[in-house]
Formats: C-alpha cells, structure tokens, sequence
C-alpha cells in the first residue's frame, strides 16, 4: 500500500477491457471467414440491432437480480405484453401507418411505444406487490411464484387476444434498406440501434451521473449498508422493476415489429435468449448484460450464415465458453 | 411398511385418498370401460412416476430443474426410435431401454457437474437453457427422431390391442395387449415411485433434506454436497426417463409435443407444487388431480362458457373457453405456493395449517 497524500485524486479502478474486446474481436475474425464485406457489413448491423433490442428486453432483468436478488421467471411476458398493447394502438391507425411519411408513422408509433412500457410498467407494480413481496428472499418461492406468473399471464394474453399470431407490419416508411454502394442495410435496423444505443446510454447516465443511480449500485453492491443509511431500498427497488418490466414492454414491441407479427409464445423463446444474455453478462451487470446481448445475437447472426445448422445450439456453447473463461459471467457485479 | 420404506402417508385421510386413486387405477379396465378412462389412468400413472422423480429434486434438494422433460423426452425417443428401426420386436424395447437410460443419466451427469456448483438459480436459467437447445435439436434431426411430426411405431406382438390373451369370460371382460400394457406401464411406474421412496428415506435421502435445509452446514458437517446433488440429479434422470418408455410405449408414439415440450415441464411443476412439495406422495395426488382437471374440468368449462356467453357476459367466455383451464390451474399454483406451499399432501398431514412449512 503507497501512501496518498490528502490532495491526491482517488486511485481509479482498473478498467476491465477485455469483455468489451470480446465482440469487436469476434466481428473482426469473421471478417475473412464469412469472404465479401457487404455480406459481413449487413451481418454485422443486423446482429447489432438484434442485440440492442435482446439488451432492451434484458437490462431490467439483469438489474432487478442485482439490486434485489429476485430473477423474475415471467420477465419475457411483459415482453408479451408490450407487443399486444402495441397492437392495440397500431390496428385503429393502420392508415398513417402505411402512409410513406416518416413523421406520420412515428406520430403512431411512439405513442404506441409509449403506451406500451406504461402497460408493462403497471403490470410490473402489480406482479411485484402480488408475487414477489410476499416470498421476497425466498429464491425457491420466487421461481415458482413467477413461472406461475407467466403461466397466467401468457393464458390471459390468449384469452383477451385469441390463440391466433397478430400479424404487426412495419411502417411503411421504416421498410427496406438504406444502399451504401453495394452494402444493403435495412432501416428499421438502424432505427432499432439507435434506440438500443439511447437507452444504454440513459441508464449508463443515470447509474453513473446520479444519486438515485448511486443509490442503485451501492444496492447492488451491498444492500444492508444501504438500509443501514436509511434509504427505503424496497421503494427504489420497485421503481427498479417498474422500470425493468416498461423497458421489457418497448423491446416487445420493438421485437414485434422486427418479426412483423405478434403471439403470445414470444414470451417463452426470448425468454430463453434473455436469460442466456443475463448470465453471459454476468448477474446484475448492466455493461455485462449489454455485451453479452451483443455476443448472443452476433453468434446467432454470423453462425447462422456460416453453419446454419449450428446456429440452433450456438448460444449454448456460447454461454459454455464463456462460463469456462468467467464463471460468473463477463462482468462478476454482485459478491453472490 | 418395508414397500413403503417406513414413510408411511402419515394422514388417515390421506391413506384413504391414496388407496382409492391406486385401487381405481388398478380397477379402471374393468370399472371404467372406454379408450378414455384408459388413456387417462396411464397418463396418471406415468406423470405420478415422472412427477415423482421431479420430487427428488424440486422437494428434497430444493433445485429448479427445468430440464426435466429432457430426460423424459430422451426415454421417449429412445424407444421410439428402436422400435421404429429396428422392427416390432422385444430386442428393440430392450436396445431402447439400454441406450436411453444411460444417455440421460450421463446428461444429468453433465449438467450437474457443469451448474450445479452455483447458486439454485443458476441451475434453474442454465437447465432451462439446455432444455429449450435439446428441444430444438430435437425438432431439427429429422432423419433421426422425425422433427416435429414425431416417430410412430408398432409395439411388440404379445402389447398389442388385437392380442386377445383372454377372451370374454362371463364377466364380460376380454384381456387383450392393451390393457397388459397399462399393467405393465401401472407396475413400471408403481416400482419406481417406491424406489424413489426408498432413495428418499435412505441416509442418502437425508444428506439431500439437509442441503436443502442449508447448504453451507451440510458441508461444514463434510458431505460432498456437489456430489450428493449430482447423484439426486443422475437418479431422478434415471427415472424421468423410465417413465418416458412408458409413455412411448402407451402412445405408441414419441414427438416434441407428447415428450419435450415446455408445457410439460411447466405442467410437472404445478403437479408437484399443488400435490405437496418433498413427500413423493404429492405426486401421485397432483398427477392425479391434474390430469383429472385436464380431461374432465375441460369439458365443465365448455359448458361454463357457452352459459357465459349466451348470458351475454363480456369476456367470461374468453376466460372459461376450454383451452384456457391452464389459466385457472395457473391461479391455484400462485395460491398454493402461497397460502400452502405444502400441497394437498402437508395440508392434510398438518391440517391446522402450519404456515411456514418445511420449505425455506
């Protein structure tokens, strides 16, 4: 231990650099695997949107685990939800919606969006009041609580909505590709890295830049001390959650209008994917979580162009790998 | 007392219960005539021996597996698949029998020692991920287990429903391959749930209860608890597997929807939690009412919902529509983890309603 004096600036922790190195290596070896940089290029866009969205879906997920120790099992049906409540919108307007004006679609579907993660949102003050207080601490309980959950979450979705698939199509100003010479990148995928890349940054911002943020990672870190201090930490937790389940609710939708089509069984494969992302990540890590999103949907992209036969157990031998390299995920957040 | 490995119902009520529902399986060829009631008696019979073997896990050593219905699936394919290829013959049942048993114990070997070194829920996400890319696998080689259409096939000559062993007696009852298969799949289950028993009420079984009940202490104490695990993990594969031959041979039929599905695995959970979590006999009772509800509460809410809708309610129609008894099964699960989380089984072993139960 060197000694400091009073004036010297806090020595900063070590930056760990090397999971952030992780895909742009991956991207860069694919390179002279795949052959024709067009073909890399649009693969490489269409595994980053596809990762902003699975990181949409997973933050509140990966968040609600550290903070509070609760994995949410029916996570992927506010994901669900989202997407239905959407359609809701999106069906009385289907008008504007084809109307080739980009203005137009967007005045539809960012109320749509909007609403949506208001949905999910109050579905999840609800499912955290019903099921997850009353076993709060209980990781048996919780598991069974929430699988309950999305049991009767996803029936009642066929319920109201009918056990038909909802067909969702893009606007039509967000349809095709933007052409760069010979490289052919859709819209809606540049519109969905945008949106990825905007929520990450909000909630870099407000873990790093605030003290509700604060708050938030000392919760993860040690969640006594914080209550030792006095603040409420089930009341920021809810809020955490609330917020968790809205974002499931915009990357719903965002997913929906990806495969242009919604159905109640989404809940159940994203589901899969997000918990995969979640432990590549590392529980409770919100850089982890947006990396690993970013890993899984670049494996599923290029190695379902490489070797598509591969590309249905890819992300398990992703998860294997990674899990050998850093047992507890790429980011280990939580001393648990 | 020695069959039951001195683990007796410990409920006069529920004895009652658990003689009634296995006398009337044992009975239902003869009390109950029809495909149906048939159909529905093995079904109770094979889910009671997988439930069971699910027991060992989620009740004894606290794990959420959701992997389970992998392990079934593996016996159903391996059956079907043998006796898809290699004819209709006995050798078959047995090449299934000898290469499926084996493989799912290995898997279960696989995984445990991969997960199971980590906290329950990295278990339960990382068995849920395996399953869901088995599931898929599944689907996708089709040249081998027929994708999504499944793998029919012919059972052995002496199983067979046109073998009549017994012709009409003045009873009136004809014995034929069928129903020699539902005692056979009757017994096969029968034995493996009192195996399960036995394992439970071992010195084994209670180094499980003990990990369960605090893990950190079972090891101070000095058990291997990744290896206890491990083992419960390998076992209950062993029998979830078993009852996947089972079921096989009763449908004649192995695919994605009757096997590997995550219904299945989501249907094993809420007959283990509302039969009564880490007593074994919950199995038999929630398989039981289960598979019950799911014949027969189907078509009482066909009747609820027509009556909703001609009433000119909104809504209850969708709500109480057949399909969606899942829904209402769904709610009692959330209640019953809740206000008895127990089950039925420690309802009426402790009816005044101990509310902390032994599950932590």
């Amino acid at each position: 231990m060197t000694d400091l004096a009073a004036t010297d600036p806090l020595p900063k922790p070590k930056r760990d650099l090397a999971p952030i190195l992780l895909p742009i290596a991956l991207a860069l070896l694919m390179i002279p695997l795949i052959g024709s940089t067009s073909s890399w290029l649009t693969l490489t866009v269409a595994s980053l949107a596809m990762g902003m969205m699975i990181f949409i879906m997973a933050s509140g997920l990966t968040l609600v685990f550290g903070l509070m120790d609760v994995l949410n099992f029916g996570h992927g049906a506010f994901i669900a939800v989202g997407a239905y409540v959407a359609t809701l919108v999106l069906a009385p307007f289907a008008a504007s919606i084809q109307a080739d004006s980009l203005w137009m679609n967007l005045a539809v579907l960012a109320p749509a969006a909007l609403l949506s993660m208001a949905v999910s949102g109050a579905l999840g003050l609800v499912v955290e009041r019903v099921l997850i207080l009353p076993v709060y601490g209980q990781h048996l309980k919780q598991i069974l609580m929430t699988t309950g959950g999305l049991i009767v979450a996803e029936q009642t979705m066929y319920a109201l909505w009918g056990p038909q698939i909802i067909p969702m199509p893009l606007p039509a100003s967000l349809r095709g590709s933007f052409i760069l010479g010979d490289v052919a990148i859709a819209k809606y995928r540049v519109l969905a890295m945008l949106i990825g890349l905007a929520v990450f940054i909000a909630i870099q911002l407000v873990l790093n830049r605030t003290k509700l943020g604060l708050l938030i990672r000392a919760g993860v870190e040690n969640r006594e001390m914080v209550e030792a201090l006095g603040y409420r930490i089930r009341r920021l937790f809810l809020g955490v959650f609330m917020t968790g389940s809205a974002l499931a609710g915009l990357g719903g939708v965002m997913w929906a209008l990806y495969r242009e089509q919604v159905h109640a069984s989404m809940s159940d494969d994203l589901t899969v994917l997000i918990f995969i992302v979640v432990i590549i990540g590392g529980l409770g890590s919100i850089g982890g979580c947006f990396i690993g999103a970013i890993l899984v949907a670049m494996v599923a992209n290029y190695g379902g162009f490489l070797v598509p036969k591969l590309a249905l157990v890819s992300n398990i031998l992703l998860m294997v790998a990674i899990l050998m390299w850093r047992p507890r995920g790429l980011y280990a957040v939580t001393s648990r | 007392m020695m069959i039951l490995s001195g683990d007796p119902p410990r409920s006069r009520i529920l004895t009652l219960v658990l003689v009634v529902i296995i006398l009337a399986l044992a009975a239902t060829p003869f009390l109950f005539p029809g495909a149906k009631a048939l159909n529905v008696a093995a079904k109770i019979c094979v889910f009671a021996a997988l439930v069971a073997s699910y027991d060992l896990l989620l009740g004894y050593t606290g794990s959420v597996s959701f992997a389970h219905t992998m392990f079934y699936g593996i016996g159903s394919y391996a059956i079907a698949i043998a006796l898809y290829g290699m004819g209709p013959n006995w050798a078959a049942v047995a090449t299934g029998t000898v290469v499926g048993l084996p493989l799912a114990a290995l898997l279960a070997l696989a995984i445990g020692l991969f997960s199971l070194r980590v906290a329950a829920i990295f278990f339960a996400m990382i068995t849920l991920a395996v399953a869901s890319a088995f599931q898929v696998l599944a689907s996708q080689l089709s040249w081998l287990t027929g994708g999504e259409d499944g793998r029919s096939f012919q059972l052995p000559e002496l199983l067979r429903p046109g073998t009549v062993l017994i012709s009409k007696n003045l009873f009136g009852f004809e014995i034929n391959g069928r129903i020699l298969t539902f005692y056979l799949v009757f017994a096969v289950s029968a034995l493996m749930i009192l195996a399960l028993l036995r394992v439970v009420n071992s010195p084994f079984g209670r180094v499980l209860q003990a990990i369960r009940e605090n893990r950190f202490r079972a090891e101070a104490l000095g058990f291997r608890t990744v290896f206890h695990l491990t083992y419960a993990n390998c076992l209950a594969a062993l029998v979830a597997a078993g009852a996947g031959i089972l079921n096989a041979l009763w449908l004649r039929y192995a695919g994605p929807d009757t096997s590997l599905s995550f219904s299945i695995m989501l249907d094993i959970l809420l007959m283990v939690v509302i039969g009564g979590m880490g007593t074994i006999y919950g199995a038999i009772i929630g398989a039981s009412i289960f598979i019950l509800a799911q014949n027969y509460l189907q078509s009482l809410m066909g009747v609820a919902s027509k009556a909703a809708s001609e009433a000119g309610l909104p809504l209850l129609p969708g709500l109480l529509h057949p399909d969606r008894w899942l829904l209402w099964l769904g709610l009692l699960f959330i209640a019953s983890v809740y206000f008895f989380p127990t089950g039925v089984v420690g309802r009426l072993r402790n009816p005044a309603g101990d509310k902390g139960g032994d599950l932590h």
